[in-house]
């Protein structure tokens, strides 16, 4: 079985993100980018059907500009085999990253694609099930738990309320939560080796698909901050003024 | 054009966030449709004929629709979706599994997580869980969106809309993926999307005991819902639905007790928008303390069992 492994790169987690002031997007220049954190867990999980020998092959793709480079090496030194870069100056939207990876599954043929539930910058939630549609699979979103029969997979989902596990056919496109695993780390013999694994540029544009923003952002601003709270000194201060101030509780 | 509002169902009945969907679909232009897929779903139908602002109903019912799959509710939603200029779904793990499916057919580009609507070709959401607001504009003929249920207002009030009823004819089908267990938690206590009260704990609480000894006296006394910080959740002290936050539920009830959470920016996405928010934990420092209206320093185990007695 062959693997797709889409990946984005993002903001790292721990840095707040700003507006610019003229309001014309994100604040990006000088910032740590890293890899998508659920791109991290849907590699994880390719990486480990690969050392079980249920995968033979793990191809990590980003699409974006060629920084993304770094977080394809670092999708290699995680265990990959090799890696492409989509290449575009745009910013892409999930329709087009999802026009982007059909076109190449097309070409590479993998049985299964696993990519992140969501990017942690635009909480968009969309590329996977939109590349599910494109190509007529069976998806499993948001999953906890895969297990891998001969031509179908067992996905334990995280849904409102509970849990749901699906039965889909294969080829599929898995999404993953924050439970399917916890991600390994580098080490420095994988980066060294990583370096010499096959890293690969596309251009977009060779694709032929129509890639340009259908979104116009007018503006990009910080929310309404929320009035200041007070610090009370006893439980009975709290459920005093949760009674007669804020009129929460009877 | 008419807008169409895809409802969610729970064991056969409308979820209340149909209500919410509607004042969203009210900023729009046109006449509202709702559409109910499932299997045995009379209880939902009965309901939606008691709703303001419904014009039409569509109805797919079927044993063939029993399981909630995104391959078949998109071919039902793709056999009549061309008839409208917006088409709205909440924006919970129902709508997301479904809704990118069907904007990918229609080649349209799906605006996900909708908290604002100023006119049919202007919207608001969140991005980068929330720190930041994106302020759009999309024109484009066919426009799906996931509603962020929190940030509108249900619309009030039953009544009988004379709705017109279509039972739709079952397009294809197809066979991709099929359920094969589910496993929800029976419980007792308000739904966390849509409690008044929820009492949220983190890894603060120490041990899965700890979080229940502690928390569902306190909830049950303020009958609230309970949520948790992924921490919690990933340390197996609640289950998963239970995360509130960036990749969890976002909520925004009338009041939420955050006990022994520290307040990363992924938690609170999930959860700044409530009305009044207490804190209750040791370290004076606590980002979570920059949001709360009343914060109170001390430890969990002391203040949780002192206010639900004194309560
Ligand atoms: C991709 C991604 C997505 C994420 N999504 C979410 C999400 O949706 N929701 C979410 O919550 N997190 C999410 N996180 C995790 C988030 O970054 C934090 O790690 C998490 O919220 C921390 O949980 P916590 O506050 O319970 O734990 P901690 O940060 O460890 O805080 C525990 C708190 O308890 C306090 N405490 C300890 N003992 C006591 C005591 N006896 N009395 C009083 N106070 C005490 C401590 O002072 C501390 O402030 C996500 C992270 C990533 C990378
Ligand atoms: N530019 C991109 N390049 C590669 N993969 C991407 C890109 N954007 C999104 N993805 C994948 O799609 C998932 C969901 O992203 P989104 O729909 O934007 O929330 C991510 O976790 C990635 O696996």
């Amino acid at each position: 079985m062959k693997i797709l492994v889409p990946v984005k790169r993002v903001l790292d987690y721990n840095i707040k993100p700003r507006a610019k002031s003229d309001g014309s997007g994100v604040e990006l220049s000088g910032l740590k980018m890293a890899m998508n954190p659920f791109d991290e867990i849907a590699l994880e999980e390719a990486v480990r059907l690969k050392e079980k020998n249920v995968a033979t092959e793990v191809i990590a793709v980003s699409c974006g500009q060629v920084s993304s480079q770094d977080i394809l090496r670092t999708a290699l030194a995680l265990g990959a085999d090799r890696a492409i870069l989509i290449e575009t100056d745009y910013d892409l939207e999930p329709l087009a990253v999802a026009k982007c990876l059909a076109k190449l599954i097309d070409k590479e043929q993998p049985n299964l694609v696993i990519c992140g539930k969501q990017a942690i910058d635009d909480d968009s939630n969309q590329t996977g099930q939109i590349l599910a549609a494109l190509l007529g699979w069976s998806q499993a979103t948001f999953a906890s738990k895969i297990e891998v029969t001969q031509d179908h997979l067992d996905v334990t989902r995280e849904i409102d309320g509970g849990l749901e596990t699906v039965h889909v056919s294969l080829p599929s496109v898995v999404t993953t939560d924050l439970r399917l695993n916890e991600p390994r780390f580098a080490t420095l013999p994988n980066i060294m080796k990583a370096k010499k694994k096959p890293l690969e540029t596309i251009s977009a544009q060779s694709l032929q698909i129509d890639i340009a923003p259908r979104i116009r952002v007018l503006k990009v601003r910080e929310p309404d901050p929320r009035p200041a709270g007070i610090k009370v000194d006893s439980v009975d201060t709290l459920i005093e003024k949760l009674k007669t101030d804020a009129k929460v509780i009877g | 054009m008419a807008n169409l509002i895809i409802a969610e169902l729970e064991k056969s009945s409308l979820k209340s966030s149909v209500r919410q969907l509607i004042t969203a679909a009210n900023k729009l232009q046109g006449d509202n449709h709702l559409l109910l897929i499932g299997y045995q779903i009379g209880d939902a139908l009965a309901q939606a004929k008691q709703l303001p602002g419904i014009k039409k109903i569509l109805v797919v019912d079927n044993p063939a629709l029993g399981d909630e799959s995104p391959e078949k509710t998109t071919e039902i939603v793709l056999s009549i979706a061309t008839n409208y200029s917006h088409i709205l779904t909440p924006a919970s793990a129902f709508g997301k599994n479904f809704l990118p499916r069907v904007a990918a057919r229609l080649d349209m580009t799906q605006i996900s997580d909708v908290i604002a609507i100023q006119d049919a070709t202007h919207f608001s959401r969140p991005i980068y869980a929330g720190s930041l607001i994106a302020d759009i504009e999309v024109t484009e003929s066919i426009i799906p969106l996931t509603i962020r249920i929190s940030a509108f207002d249900a619309v009030m009030g039953d009544e009988d809309n004379q709705a017109e009823i279509t039972h739709l004819a079952l397009p294809d089908l197809p066979q991709l993926s099929q359920r094969i267990a589910l496993q929800l938690h029976e419980s007792s206590r308000p739904n966390l999307d849509s409690a008044k009260i929820v009492v949220s704990g983190g890894r603060g609480l120490g041990s899965e005991e700890n979080f229940h000894q502690l928390l569902e006296p306190l909830a049950d006394k303020l009958s609230a819902a309970l949520g948790a910080s992924r921490a919690a959740v990933d340390l197996g002290y609640a289950p998963n639905d239970y995360q509130v936050g960036q990749t969890g539920k976002i909520i925004a009830p009338q009041l939420y007790i955050a006990v022994g959470i520290s307040g990363a920016i992924q938690h609170l996405a999930g959860m700044k928008n409530s009305k009044c928010i207490v804190a209750i934990n040791k370290d004076p420092d606590a980002a979570i303390f920059s949001i709360a209206d009343y914060s109170l320093v001390g430890d969990l185990n002391e203040v949780v069992p002192e206010l639900t007695s004194k309560l």
